[in-house]
């Protein structure tokens, strides 16, 4: 039987369907990490990214701290948080957190540490202070990247909260780690399969986000420049000044 | 700027000419399959401490017996080892008999070292043999912390059936539903427990779960040095339903000349369950090198 329909017999199976080691409970229960470790991450990284990118400080302390926790093997985390925390929610939780953390925190500060400083100079100028250039200006210009570091971070997590299941939660990670136990394999790859839509979806959900809440005005403005210098024609500014 | 940039490139190159090199001369799947040379006997280990240990110990007593040693441990689980050692891309591995014949067929009914071991040489393919098997044993063990031994005052799985509905069980996935495992606690002693919590094969995550009391009992390889350190009890198993597991070397026939063989079989003589356990202990407990606590066994024994 060639994997293709050893999949498909997978997902016809009716009894995959059904009751708490179905697949809706076992998506419903990845979403469950996925949704809490990003939050909570976006909770943490978004306003240092704020803080710090408006500031313009700390750009070592920033790059080197996501960098570093970048690198830990997430797989490694998890396992020293079960020894010293025993299983639960707890410890693959912060492993995603972990996980989340970097891209959203580097993208928000390069967002507002890169927005144009003529732009905020002009807001400076008709009388705006810190927090409110911060919230008007600058952080509108920079969304574009924030949400790419979400987005990010959004789909490693997805990706990685099959972890969940090595410690005896559920996921979509139970039929991958379960498959390979048992050497069923059919389940094995359509636990993946589900994984991989789920990444997918979760990219497409940003994407209608991001043409959501963008300001027409950063987009549209980004579009021209990007196309215009992309065609090296002239440098975007300097069109916007000629027409 | 020229000189950085130039030192820049060089290094580069370096770390890429040695990432290439390493990898070309440690390629697994530039083995060649087979060993029809007879020079070179590849030993393969599972990827758990103690099966890296047996694999170090028959590796160096080999190796003391003039023959030419390749080492492949640590490598993976019998699933990813099984079909590397029928094609005789490794040649020896350190097996445990029943496991083993559990997984060649699943629906067998073997129990004890005699007839395990008179099964498995029927059932095994062709190419591969196992060896007579050691009296040291590493079989699957259901403990309880002594507090909760104590406490319920529980010795065998026969006692565990009236607290069982209200705790929780941890084990690997899929020892759930192996007729040695734990589906024959479900049908030879009635244990339901509330819960079967799919954890590690006898690792930390299931060491810790049971420390903190996240299950109630657990699975650990009897050879567990945890067992002794936290004062885990091993619940008697008066009906045999979970077999026992001698350790046993499974070869490719043809790549393993007699003079090896009985280098193995030397091995599986002199070791015991108690030296098993205390090799184990140094490796997990006191942090010591796999290939040190094979030799410093290897030096006390008489092997030939």
């Amino acid at each position: 039987m060639n994997p293709f329909e050893l999949v498909s017999g997978w997902f016809q199976d009716p009894a995959n369907w059904s009751g708490a080691t179905g697949i809706p409970s076992r998506i419903a229960e990845h979403l469950q990490y996925s949704l809490l470790a990003m939050l909570i991450a976006a909770l943490i990284a978004i306003p240092f990214g704020l803080v710090l990118g408006h500031l313009n400080r700390g750009e070592i302390v920033v790059l080197t701290i996501a960098n570093s926790i970048r690198a830990l093997p997430t797989l490694g985390l998890l396992t020293l948080l079960v020894i010293l925390a025993g299983i639960g929610l707890l410890p693959p939780l912060i492993a995603l957190i972990v996980l989340a953390i970097p891209p959203m925190l580097v993208n928000t500060f390069e967002g507002i540490r890169n927005v144009d400083r003529f732009t905020v100079d002009a807001a400076r100028g008709i009388g705006l202070r810190g927090p409110s250039i911060l919230w008007s200006v600058e952080a509108p210009v920079a969304l574009p990247l924030i949400l790419l570091g979400a987005r990010l971070a959004a789909i490693q997590v997805i990706s990685a909260a099959t972890i969940a299941a090595y410690v005896g939660l559920g996921g979509l990670g139970r039929y991958i780690f379960d498959g390979l136990g048992r050497r069923d394999f059919s389940q094995v790859i359509g636990g993946s399969v589900l994984v991989a839509l789920l990444a997918i979806a979760t990219e497409l959900f940003f994407v209608t986000l991001g043409a959501a809440v963008v300001s027409k005005g950063v987009t549209r403005r980004s579009k021209k420049i990007f196309t215009a210098t992309g065609l090296g024609i002239i440098p975007g500014v300097r069109r916007k000044a000629t027409t | 700027m020229n000189i950085t940039s130039g030192l820049k490139l060089g290094s580069a190159l370096a770390i890429a000419s040695l990432t290439l090199s390493a990898c070309a001369s440690s390629d697994p799947l530039n083995t060649p399959a087979g060993n029809a040379s007879g020079e070179t006997i590849v030993v393969g280990s599972a990827n758990f401490p103690e099966n890296v240990i047996l694999g170090e110990v028959y590796a160096q007593a080999l190796e003391q017996a003039g023959f030419k040693i390749e080492r492949k441990l640590n490598i993976g689980a019998r699933e990813v080892l099984f079909d590397q050692i029928k094609n005789c891309t490794l040649n020896v591995v350190p097996e445990y008999n029943q496991a083993l014949l559990a997984f060649v067929s699943p629906e067998t009914k073997a129990k004890g070292t005699t007839e395990v071991d008179e099964a498995l040489a029927k059932v095994l393919p062709e190419d591969l043999k196992v060896l007579k098997s050691s009296a040291a044993q590493d079989n699957n063990a259901v403990v309880v912390t002594a507090d909760t031994a104590a406490k319920n005052n529980i010795k065998t799985l026969d006692d565990l059936a009236g607290k069982a509905p209200e705790w929780t069980f941890g084990g690997p996935t899929e020892w759930e539903s192996r007729p040695d495992g734990y589906l024959g606690l479900q049908n030879n002693y009635g244990l339901n427990f509330k819960e079967y919590k799919v954890l590690d094969y006898s690792g930390p995550i299931t060491i810790s779960a049971l420390d903190k009391g996240d299950i109630q009992a657990g699975l650990l390889f009897s050879t567990t040095p945890q067992i002794k350190s936290s004062g885990y009890v091993v619940l008697e198993d008066p009906k045999d339903s979970l077999g026992v597991n001698n350790i046993t070397p499974l070869l490719c026939a043809k790549a393993v000349p007699d003079k090896a063989r009985s280098i193995l079989d030397s091995i599986s003589s002199s070791l015991s369950t108690e030296e098993l356990t205390a090799m184990n202990a140094s490796y997990v407990l006191d942090k010591e090198d796999a290939a040190d606590v094979a030799a410093t066994w290897l030096k006390d024994q008489d092997i030939k």
